[in-house]
């Protein structure tokens, strides 16, 4: 394998690792500060990539799909956490995991009531749809470049908030344990509703920003939702800093694995998992839960 | 349900059991398939019940030891004939259970979500290796032509393609298997199980492998829910990678917590309920798995101690419970102590 074939490995596999992070940020957001195990996480990150191909067809914007997809599932959210999620908090996972099993077949069957089980695509914004060539046979799509680009400034902004912000004060304080930071006083549980719908928020956007560069297909969630389990385990339960190592790991090894061990590419992440689980049970960056 | 007498429930349940024995005799064909069907998931959900029911573990791999039996049966059969039953069952059933004993091995260094993600994480692994390598056939699956035979010496002592043979098969296993689990949650062993669901600390402190009485507890789960994909792969005459999707895993706890959690008979009632209702919601509606999903979350809300809760409910009971039964409250009181 030469240099530029590599390097445009590395870029795919850091690539995919960025937009896993995306996803795998909002699921463990939920898991750490809320304890809430969300199975339907996954069928967000669907929704969301049809969402995208639903407003890009009628407005033939891709930053109007962006905004408007993301809304939706942020509003999908909210309204999900006030009516269902919130009733759960105090019980135990069995039910969550019900919950977000019903949830599942019931976002499956709306989304095939109104959009149908067909595969569809999304035309990336007109001014990032060029490629650059690096060699005479080799190029790279410049929508690739800004989604690796997109998906920085987001984690930026993520980090941002966790550390900088009041809210994110009052999430981290949350997180490290529930009942202390509501003894306290912090309005903690007011938090709640916009971090679920946030995590949402999330797994939506992912799908809508890799509409363009992938299918836009029904099963396209599930496969997600798995490899978010894994980033989360990877890098333990509400550590978004563990997700991003998380993310990155899992993104070099699915790229690289495909590359050089074709053959069991899609069980070394598993691999990966079961080292990790031998090493760290609580994950790279996880706290001991109990 | 304390106020219907013992002597009563034993009639009821003599009742259902010679039912069931007699139902091939009335029945057409078509239910006997279908009652057939529905005892193998009733063993599914058995098998999955003695992890989250007694151990308070919820597993989301269990159809990945399903259909991972059911492999083995596929591919030890033979293009033009049947297996012999007498190798490919102990086979399929201990491969399942050495699949579990591995994933358990690693799943049980965890708690509470990790478990959940880790075991739905590692039966995932088990649907793609299925998935996208040619062992199995790949994606489109297995087909097997002939049933197992059950012979000794060239003459056959069962023959699985007469349906009434095959469910009665089924029945008695069932009946075994059940037997079995009852057994070990009335043994120290089970006692032990519970103890360590309760409060994981104390069962520690008393001296309790816990480790290890979780893992027996899942590969002997394992090997039950391996019994039940062998005689369903044998049934259908396929297998495909669906089977071993965390979809039917999931199905699988809503039939648990439907028959109730944490009992012995309610899995088994559970999936004939759920099987039934599937059946007669496919044949009405054609958006059938919405209203399944919007039931899912209607149990989990109105009726988390399953079908004997609505009972008791229906018969205005002062039997009112608040919240779920005790046993699956397990894994959220470990964390808080």
């Amino acid at each position: 394998m030469d240099a530029i074939t590599f390097a445009v490995q590395l870029l795919n596999g850091v690539q995919y690792g960025l937009v896993l992070f995306l996803v795998a940020s909002g699921l463990t957001l939920v898991f750490g500060i809320l304890g809430v195990i969300n199975l339907a996480h996954g069928a967000f990150y669907m929704l969301g990539a049809y969402f995208a191909y639903w407003i890009s067809r009628y407005t033939g914007n891709f930053g109007l799909a962006l905004v408007g997809g993301v809304a939706m599932a942020f509003a999908i959210g909210l309204a999900l956490e006030q009516i269902f999620v919130k009733r759960l908090y105090g019980r135990d996972h069995l039910a969550q995991v019900l919950l977000s099993f019903g949830l599942i077949l019931v976002i499956d069957e709306v989304r095939q009531i109104l959009f149908g089980k067909d595969v569809h695509s999304v035309a990336a914004p007109t001014w990032l749809q060029g490629s650059i060539r690096l060699t005479d046979v080799l190029s790279y799509p410049v929508y690739r470049l800004a989604l690796c680009a997109i998906c920085l400034v987001l984690a930026a902004a993520i980090f941002y908030v966790i550390q900088r912000t009041k809210l994110g004060m009052v999430i981290r304080a949350g997180a490290e344990n529930r009942d202390m930071t509501r003894a306290l006083g912090i309005p903690f549980d007011v938090v709640n509703k916009y971090v679920f719908a946030g995590g949402i928020a999330l797994a939506a956007l992912g799908g809508i920003l890799v509409s363009p560069i992938s299918t836009v297909f029904p099963g396209m969630g599930d496969g997600m939702l798995i490899i978010s389990f894994v980033v989360v385990v990877l890098g333990g339960i509400g550590s978004v800093a563990g997700a991003a190592i998380g993310a990155l790991m899992i993104g070099l090894t699915d790229t690289f694995g495909k590359v050089f061990f074709p053959q069991i590419s899609s069980i070394l992440i598993y691999v990966l998992m079961a080292g990790v689980l031998l090493w760290r049970p609580n994950g790279l960056l996880g706290r001991k839960e109990s | 349900m304390a106020h219907v007498s013992k002597l009563w429930r034993r009639g009821a349940f003599a009742l259902v059991i010679a039912m069931a024995i007699a139902l091939p005799i009335f029945a057409p064909t078509y239910y006997v398939q279908f009652a057939a069907k529905a005892m193998l998931m009733g063993m599914l959900a058995l098998s999955l019940n003695l992890v989250v029911g007694y151990g308070g573990l919820v597993s989301l791999c269990h159809a990945a030891f399903f259909g991972l039996a059911g492999y083995v049966l596929g591919l030890m059969t033979p293009e033009s004939a049947g297996a012999s039953m007498w190798l490919s069952l102990p086979a399929a059933v201990l491969v399942a259970g050495a699949a579990a004993a591995v994933i358990g091995a690693l799943s049980l260094r965890t708690r509470g979500i990790y478990f959940i993600m880790v075991t739905l994480a590692f039966g995932e692994m088990l649907f793609y290796l299925f998935h996208d390598t040619k062992i199995g056939g790949g994606s489109d699956g297995l087909y097997i032509y002939v049933k197992p035979q059950l012979a000794i010496g060239g003459a056959t002592l069962l023959d699985l393609e007469n349906n009434h043979a095959f469910y009665y098969l089924a029945l008695a296993l069932l009946a075994g298997a059940t037997l079995l689990v009852r057994e070990l949650v009335r043994s120290p062993f089970g006692r032990a199980l519970c103890a360590a669901r309760d409060n994981e600390r104390r069962a520690l402190s008393l001296g309790f492998p816990v480790f290890r009485v979780r893992l027996t507890a899942f590969v002997i789960s394992g090997m039950i829910a391996g019994l039940a994909g062998y005689l369903s792969a044998a049934q259908f005459g396929f297998v495909a990678p669906q089977m071993l999707g965390w979809h039917l895993s999931a199905t699988v706890l809503v039939m648990v917590v439907l028959g109730g959690v944490g009992t012995v008979l309610g899995p088994i009632v559970g999936a004939f309920a759920l099987i039934g209702l599937e059946e007669a919601l496919k044949a009405s509606f054609e958006h059938w798995k919405l209203i399944k999903g919007l039931i899912i979350v209607a149990l989990v809300f109105l009726a988390p101690g399953g079908i004997q809760q609505l009972a008791a409910l229906s018969r205005a009971a002062p039997v009112e419970r608040k919240g779920p039964p005790a046993a699956p409250q397990s894994t959220e009181a470990l964390s808080n102590v």
